[in-house]
């Protein structure tokens, strides 16, 4: 699509409705078909070479790869929790390949493919869900913020982010910076995701609500949370929504390389809606047989992302049997790395407690600080003496 | 008496409340096919119906803010928020509208509305599933603030509370969600314990160790071990919280002479803080050494890896017991 580039925001109203051309007969916008098939959308398309091709699979699988091994881990007992993403690599991958180095993304606690195309190392989401930390990270080291877990929060800092760059005159030409927010189809029922729009809207801000419908939030299907297909609710708030094949990798590429440009560009938000599926559980913590049928499972494992990338390279002969072989044995490599650092991560020292609280000094919390430390040198010497007569009362004691 | 899990007494509960009384209602994420992500509402959606057992959109705000108008209507709903540290996107309908307007209407609308929320640490969760918020409501008038620490409270307190005109926030110890107790699902109502009434649940003449909710097992624990030292500790379980009811240990204190507060939450300004004054005003000339605390300390709740060492656990209370004997 070519469109000439306003150097002021567009007036609401006269927002661009994104591609409802390619739309219209599948339902979304789809470059690539569960068979393998590569589509064409007048809208939204793609010229790609094959180094670009295969390195989309390449993605695809070794971001399943790090998933399965720490779904792995959490079973060990070696992570508390662990969101998967299975099923949901070509949404995350495809919008994550699409943002410019530039651009800030502002992701849940799922996004581990969106991290992994931002160039940030997988034992980042391991440590939180590992519990030897917050899920520290500089922000602005990979352009990528920290996961939220609070459900939609994440959609308002990211809106006043893109706030901030338009104060800052970075929109409105091709070296513009745009956000991106991720969302789940549970995260629209959030009253800070619904203000975040309102907010997006009224200050024409370069940010992009990524929203995967993986049709379940816990529990509760889709239709729990809306009425209406969740990308048609963008043009209440006036800009434009626009859904998406959110397993076809292609297509969630296209779809957001051009919601983003459009952003950059000065034309606002822009709201997209990834049609994927949650494969495994919630969470590790989730049993879904208690609201979800098998039969479900089957007709999504069908539309497998990985799969229609890998028909469409094989037809197409932009792979052979050896560039598999390599993604696999590359996939081994990477899984074994993932275990090795995930065992070795380091605990947290006990009075890292106190760390960070405040930017400034708090004597009062320095005060607390020095009396943890005094219980706990006091406690380890006295440790020590029971160790000759044990006193049976405390055995429960954990040191 | 049946033994069962704190999760299962609750349900029963529940159950209970539904079956007596039509206006009663369930809401929260996840409470309806999937039972709540702790199975307290299990199988109750199955048994009552999607109409009584409510699964809500994911939208705290939404949870309580409707649960206001189906009360004002004649309802009585029991909300679930699904972790402690999801309840604050609901704040602000708590705070500023379910706590006051019973008192803006001059008694004319009644809100029996209930909020179950589970709290506290000790299970190795993520950030936000961990934290102790009792006191941000305590602090706030109008509302009913009350906290079990076993199965049998967990049964007939959950009834006592939906059965309140005022708003009631229920909060249920998760890490003792899977803790069985005996519960005496065969007392008829009038003879149960009352809501607002804290309990002597040891007896002891040396000192006084208060808690309530996840707390109260670590006290009984702690005075179990004190015996080694050859202390009788007394232990109370405070059960509410707002009101608080101090009686029980107004009269502890002036046989023991002694006090420590225990609780997860952060010490600034938490209930610790509120008793201590409280004793110390009423208890003054009984008390053999200043009423101490062990509680959380003033920083977020950490990761889990660190949540041991923030967590009061029965060598930081006998140090509490200890300093206090060394007054
Ligand atoms: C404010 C808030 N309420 C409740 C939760 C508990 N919770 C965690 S994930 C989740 C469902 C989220 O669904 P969705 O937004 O569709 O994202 P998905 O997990 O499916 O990717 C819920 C209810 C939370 N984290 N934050």
């Amino acid at each position: 699509m070519s469109e000439s580039v306003p150097d002021h925001p567009r007036p609401l109203g006269e927002a661009r409705s994104l591609g409802e051309a390619g739309t219209a007969e599948r339902g979304f916008v789809q470059l690539l078909t569960p068979e393998g098939e590569r589509v064409h959308d007048s809208d939204y398309d793609v010229e790609l070479t094959d180094a670009e091709y295969r390195g989309f699979f390449r993605d695809l699988v070794l971001v399943r790869r790090i998933d399965a091994e720490a779904t792995a881990l959490q079973r060990q007992g070696q992570l508390g929790l662990w969101a998967s993403l299975l099923g949901q690599e070509a949404a995350q991958i495809g919008s994550g390949r699409a943002l410019r180095a530039q651009d800030m993304a502002f992701p849940t606690y799922r996004e581990h493919g969106v991290a992994w195309c931002r160039g940030v190392d997988p034992l980042h989401a391991l440590r939180m869900f590992r519990g030897v930390d917050l899920g520290a990270a500089d922000p602005h080291a990979h352009n990528f913020a920290m996961y939220a877990i609070v459900i939609g929060a994440q959609c308002l800092h990211a809106t006043g982010y893109a706030m901030g760059i338009q104060k800052d005159g970075q929109v409105g030409g091709d070296d513009g910076q745009a956000v991106i927010a991720y969302l789940g189809d549970g995260a629209t029922s959030q009253g800070d995701v619904n203000e975040a729009f309102v907010w997006a809207a009224a200050f024409t801000a370069p940010v992009v609500f990524f929203c995967q419908n993986n049709q379940y939030a816990i529990s509760a299907p889709t239709d729990r949370q809306t009425r209406v297909p969740l990308y048609q609710r963008a043009a209440g708030f006036g800009f434009p929504g626009i859904r998406v094949d959110g397993n076809d990798v292609l297509a969630t590429y296209a779809v957001t390389r051009q919601a983003l440009d459009d952003a950059r560009h000065g034309q606002g938000p822009s709201f997209i809606e990834a049609f994927t599926y949650r494969m495994g559980a919630h969470t590790t913590s989730d049993d879904p047989t208690r609201y979800r049928i098998a039969a479900e499972l089957e007709e999504w494992r069908l539309r497998d992302p990985i799969e229609r990338l890998r028909s469409f390279l094989v037809r197409q002969q932009i792979a052979d049997q050896g560039f598999f072989d390599e993604i696999d044995a590359e996939a081994d490599a990477l899984a074994a790395q993932v275990r090795a650092g995930c065992l070795a991560l380091p605990e947290p020292t006990p009075e890292s407690l106190f760390d960070n609280v405040y930017a400034g000094e708090h004597g009062a919390l320095q005060e607390q600080r020095e009396t943890f430390l005094a219980y706990q040198s006091e406690f380890l010497a006295s440790d020590a003496e029971t160790e000759r007569s044990t006193v049976p009362g405390r055995e429960g004691s954990r040191r | 008496m049946t033994s069962m899990s704190l999760a299962k007494a609750l349900n029963a509960g529940l159950r209970n409340t539904l079956d007596t009384d039509s206006k009663t209602l369930i809401m929260g994420e996840d409470v309806g096919r999937l039972g709540g992500v702790f199975r307290v509402t299990d199988g109750l959606q199955k048994d009552f119906g999607e109409h009584r057992v409510i699964d809500t959109p994911l939208a705290e705000s939404g949870i309580i803010g409707t649960a206001i108008g189906l009360a004002m209507r004649g309802y009585r709903p029991i909300c679930e928020i699904q972790f402690d540290g999801f309840v604050y996107p609901a704040y602000d309908q708590i705070v500023s509208q379910l706590a006051k307007i019973h008192y803006r209407s001059q008694g004319q609308v009644k809100l029996p509305v209930v909020i179950r929320i589970p709290y506290g640490g000790g299970i190795g969760a993520v950030e936000h599933h961990s934290e102790s918020p009792e006191a941000y409501f305590v602090h706030t008038a109008g509302l009913k603030v009350v906290t079990c620490s076993n199965p049998a409270d967990g049964y007939t307190m959950i009834q006592q509370a939906v059965a309140s005109d005022d708003p009631v926030i229920f909060f249920e110890p998760k890490r003792r969600y899977w803790e069985k107790g005996e519960v005496p699902d065969d007392v008829p109502a009038a003879d149960w314990y009352p809501l607002h009434a804290a309990r002597v649940v040891r007896p002891g003449t040396d000192a006084t160790l208060v808690g309530y909710g996840p707390m109260v097992r670590t006290l009984l624990e702690s005075a179990e071990a004190a015996t080694e030292d050859g202390r009788d500790l007394e232990v109370i379980d405070l059960r509410t919280l707002s009101p608080l009811d101090l009686e029980a240990v107004y009269a502890s204190v002036e046989r023991t002479g002694r006090l420590i507060v225990v609780h997860e939450a952060p010490g600034t300004l938490g209930m610790g803080a509120e008793i201590a004054a409280r004793v110390t005003e009423r208890c003054f000339y009984s008390l053999e050494a200043p009423v101490l605390r062990v509680t959380g300390y003033d920083t977020p709740y950490p990761p889990s890896r660190l949540e041991d060492d923030y967590l009061p656990d029965l060598d930081r209370v006998l140090d509490a017991v200890d300093r206090s004997f060394g007054f």
